[in-house]
């Protein structure tokens, strides 16, 4: 299945070591902005009890989950050793300060 | 060959833009081959090619017009280079090879060359043509700036990037009282990380410039003339000239109407041909693999592959470029090169120099460094920057890096103890009490010294920023061999410091830090925006030092304390509101009944501290909540901060037999004093009518247990995971004292606990008679933790709901969209 880019809003519309949510047919989407203005997308459920990642301190490029303090890494969505497991990661870049989010195509339509 | 025979078999080449790139690239040509084209030279400006990164200094009267002439009409005459200023070429037609000018001039081409550059971007806002709106980009720019320094005296920049500050910064200089306005919450973003931006901030503040970051602009304002700008917040900061620094895009017109394959910039391979081969194009006006460059290190690399083209020189052609920014505005060195945003697979070395002002940060992946910000002291970064660019592996300097170039392949000295050892006795080891190495340890061993506190005490060195602590160590353990056992029995705060919790706020006192990076810089922080530990820490003892001044960091709450709400296990949230010493009413009950029904509430709860607790409510909701549970009176009960909760109560004498005095009403009295408040830890209050302690006074953080003579109290108790009785703290005659003893101990409690260190641990830590000495037998200091305390609540009793309500961050509580592309 193709993905297909989808403009979500611009970079100042998410606090700086915060984040916004996006609802989607397959869940929220958590977008992270990092203190250098990276800019990062995980479906919003934390590996190990599904808490709301957009909800938790973000912090260099990884965020603490609100409700049992496990790190994700915004990058790959892998809880920092020694927990186990992964937030499902999405594609998103940002382009002239436009936040751009890949979703797949029959979602996205 | 006679010279018109020459001049037959030359080829044209025109060239469209007699800027740096432009003339740059026609001097690399005649550089490689002077005879091969004649050469014409378009440009919209009627002038000769200058250097336009000499603007600022122009703007700053450092240099005069002349000075920043790149190539004189001699240059033009002596190479047989027709130059046409000022008369820009307005349409290109490929098929017939022939370019057309403003005034109609038609010029053939064999090899035509676009070096059109880029646009100042404007802001579409209203206002916007104005006269006394400028951009910062040519000549004429700077000259209109330089008329408007003459008569006016406010001005405005829009645009906290490299041209903006340098812009300011010129005006300045010209006796302007300039405002920088910035949409990013730091200066240069592009260039600088968080923390950099900030030292920068700071450093142009204290040379009189007003910094607005964050700022975003809606209007400009005025009639006939510029007069002010308006931010979106509703303030207007007046102006006699406003100078929009917003950014640069590649001017693609020309190209575009010829049909050229143009994206962001005009597209070029990697030997600057556009998508016809006949015509080249360089400089920012270009697209190459995807970027575009503002720079101008990047367009002398442009401008050799290009004239290697137009040469036929075999040649590998351009590969893009890393770039570097150095910057020096008003003394202030500041340099970045690569890509410093960091990632997962990055290593950040930080070095933080308070005393020296300076700031360094080298990011790491595979050994090897991708980017570089320093500030202060930029002596370092070209060779930064020459290990980036040649992709050099460090592992070899790595522990010494960050020293720079002169310590890393000083070799002998990778060792740092190595280092210290070798300082000779004049070397001075701390730098904030001017203490030398020799004093250090003939300190030491003189007066038989073995501990870090003794060193301090007795020389000073490390006493104070306790930045040179390391150093100090070592020189004890060089001197002391075997006999120093090593110290630091507290731990640090977390793995961003090394410094304790306790240094981390005596420091903050004494350096008088006011800002989350104003700490970090200071105390040497060794990752870029701290983790989940250190920020709340840091944020709350910011608020606890500076009431009413330091600007609380929302992204350094924990989600509880950021939405006022408590996130349950399932990601909604429970809402606590507020009720005086365990009183309610009908009215309050009945609103909060319509809640639960309005918002389809499934749980409704009293809980242990006599509230009720309503769970279960969706995060988008809250404010609506909010907004019912305000118009009823109610207010948050921060039944989710590290704040004060609740004061529960017994019913006390006004209906109890056994009641003897009146423990509702004092309830209510404390909680309205000390509501609010934000704490090292959650804080719990009870007053008891009566010894039977109905209330369970004796298990809170500061209970009162009522008796016929007066009021006991008590403090320390913990009904938590360990439960702790409380300790007898005294007993007094009146309210008044309850008040004055309460509001004491709860600022002690705040100035000197560690964060998310409860009144329990903290008592047993500290021992109850420090907590006596300090709070019953020194009146004088009792009377003044209280009046701190008050002092500090003028500020935190308000309501965050009503804030909110109010439409504060009421964005942070809608979802983004999937809007259509």
């Amino acid at each position: 299945m193709t993905d297909r880019w989808i403009d979500i809003g611009t970079i100042h519309d998410i606090p700086r070591l915060g984040a916004r949510t996006v609802p989607t047919p397959l869940g929220d989407v958590a977008v992270f902005r990092t203190g250098t203005d990276r800019v990062f997308a995980l479906f919003d459920r934390c590996p190990h009890k599904g808490g709301p990642l957009s909800q938790g301190i973000v912090h260099g490029e990884s965020v603490a989950c609100p409700l049992h303090n496990w790190v994700i890494d915004l990058e790959t969505g892998a809880a920092r050793a020694p927990d186990k497991g992964c937030a499902r990661k999405l594609a998103v870049r940002v382009e002239e300060g436009r936040i751009l989010l890949s979703l797949p195509l029959a979602v996205a339509a | 060959m006679a010279r018109e025979d020459r001049e037959k078999i030359r080829e044209e080449l025109v060239v469209v833009g007699n800027g740096m790139a432009g003339c740059r690239a026609v001097e690399e040509v005649l550089k490689r081959d002077p005879h091969r084209y004649h050469i014409t030279i378009f440009g919209a400006e009627p002038r000769v090619n200058y250097n336009r990164i000499m603007l600022s200094p122009l703007l700053a009267g450092e240099k005069r017009f002349e000075d920043i002439i790149i190539n004189d009409e001699a240059w033009y005459a002596d190479n047989g280079i027709t130059l046409i200023a000022g008369d820009a070429v307005v349409e290109i037609d490929r098929a017939a090879r022939t370019v057309k000018s403003a005034s109609g001039r038609v010029v053939e081409y064999d090899r035509l060359v676009l070096a059109t550059g880029s646009d100042p971007f404007v802001l579409p806002v209203p206002g916007a043509k104005l006269p006394g709106v400028v951009t910062f980009r040519d000549m004429d720019d700077v000259d209109a700036m330089l008329r408007a320094s003459e008569t006016g005296r406010r001005a405005v920049v829009i645009g906290g990037g490299l041209l903006g500050l340098e812009a300011a910064h010129g005006l300045s200089l010209r006796g302007m009282e300039v405002t920088v306005i910035h949409l990013m919450p730091t200066l240069m973003e592009r260039q600088l990380d968080e923390a950099a931006g900030f030292l920068l901030k700071t450093a142009l503040e204290a040379r009189g410039q007003t910094i607005l970051t964050g700022a975003e602009t809606e209007a400009i304002l005025g009639e006939t003339h510029v007069e002010g700008v308006r931010l979106t917040d509703g303030r207007v900061i007046p102006a006699d000239i406003v100078v929009m620094a917003v950014g640069i895009r590649p001017n693609t017109v020309l190209a575009q109407a010829a049909g050229l394959e143009v994206g962001r910039g005009i597209k070029v391979d990697d030997h600057m041909l556009t998508s016809d081969p006949a015509v080249l194009a360089v400089g920012e006006c270009v697209e190459h693999q995807d970027v575009c460059y503002g720079l101008v290190a990047p367009l002398w690399e442009m401008c050799a592959a290009l004239a290697d083209a137009l040469t036929a020189r075999p040649s590998e052609g351009y590969r893009g470029s890393v770039t570097s920014t150095k910057l020096k505005v008003a003394g202030l060195d500041v340099f970045s090169a690569g890509d410093f945003s960091g990632g997962a697979d990055c290593e950040d070395i930080v070095l933080r120099d308070a005393a020296r002002g300076v700031y360094k940060r080298v990011v790491i992946r595979d050994s090897r460094i991708i980017g570089a910000v320093l500030y202060g002291d930029t002596g370092d970064g070209a060779w930064y920057f020459q290990l980036l660019r040649e992709g050099a592996d460090i592992s070899a300097v790595r522990d010494s890096l960050i020293f720079g170039q002169a310590f890393a392949e000083g070799g002998s000295f990778a060792d740092p103890r190595q280092a210290v050892a070798a300082l000779s006795d004049n070397a001075e080891i701390c730098g904030c009490n001017g203490v030398c190495k020799g004093a250090i340890t003939r300190a030491i061993s003189e007066q038989g010294l073995t501990t870090l506190d003794a060193v301090r005490s007795v020389t000073k060195a490390s006493a104070s920023c306790g930045s040179c602590t390391p150093q100090v160590e070592m020189l004890l353990s060089l001197t002391l061999g075997d006999d120093y056992s090593g110290e630091r029995v507290v731990s640090p705060m977390c793995k961003c410091t090394d410094f304790t919790h306790d240094d981390v706020r005596r420091l903050i006192l004494e350096k008088a830090l006011k800002a989350i990076p104003a700490v970090m810089q200071a105390l040497h922080w060794k990752t870029p925006d701290g983790c989940s530990s250190c920020r709340p820490a840091l944020n709350y003892y910011l608020l606890c030092a500076w009431p009413g001044e330091y600007a609380d960091d929302q992204q350094s709450r924990f989600v509880n304390e950021r939405l006022h709400a408590n996130i349950q296990k399932d990601g909604t949230y429970s809402v606590v509101p507020r009720m005086w010493g365990g009183l309610t009413s009908a009215k309050e009950l009945r609103a909060i009944a319509d809640v639960v029904d309005k918002f389809n509430i499934p749980t409704v709860k009293v809980t242990g501290g006599q509230r009720i607790d309503l769970f279960g409510v969706k995060k988008e909701d809250l404010p609506a909540v909010w907004a019912d549970l305000n118009a009823a009176g109610m207010v948050s009960g921060h039944a989710y901060g590290k704040a004060l909760r609740t004061v529960k109560t017994c019913v006390g004498s006004e209906w109890c037999r056994f009641g003897t005095q009146d423990s509702t009403g004092l309830g209510v009295r404390i909680e309205r004093m000390t509501w609010g408040s934000w704490m090292p830890h959650k804080f719990k209050i009870a007053v008891s009518g009566c010894p039977r302690n109905c209330a369970e006074a004796t298990i809170k953080d500061f209970g009162i247990v009522c008796v016929d003579s007066g009021y006991e109290l008590h403090i320390g108790g913990n009904g938590g995971i360990k439960v702790r009785a409380t300790d007898l703290l005294c007993k007094v005659a009146t309210e008044e004292e309850v008040m004055e003893y309460c509001a004491a101990f709860i600022q002690l409690y705040r100035e000197e606990a560690r964060y998310l260190e409860r009144t329990a641990p903290w008592v047993e830590r500290v021992g109850l008679d420090y907590i006596k000495q300090r709070i019953v037998e020194d009146a004088e200091g009792r009377a003044q933790l209280a009046a701190r305390f008050r002092f500090s609540q003028q500020f935190h009793q308000d309501d965050p709901w009503a804030s909110r309500v109010a439409g504060r961050d009421a964005h942070l509580h809608r979802p983004l969209s999937l809007a259509a592309e």
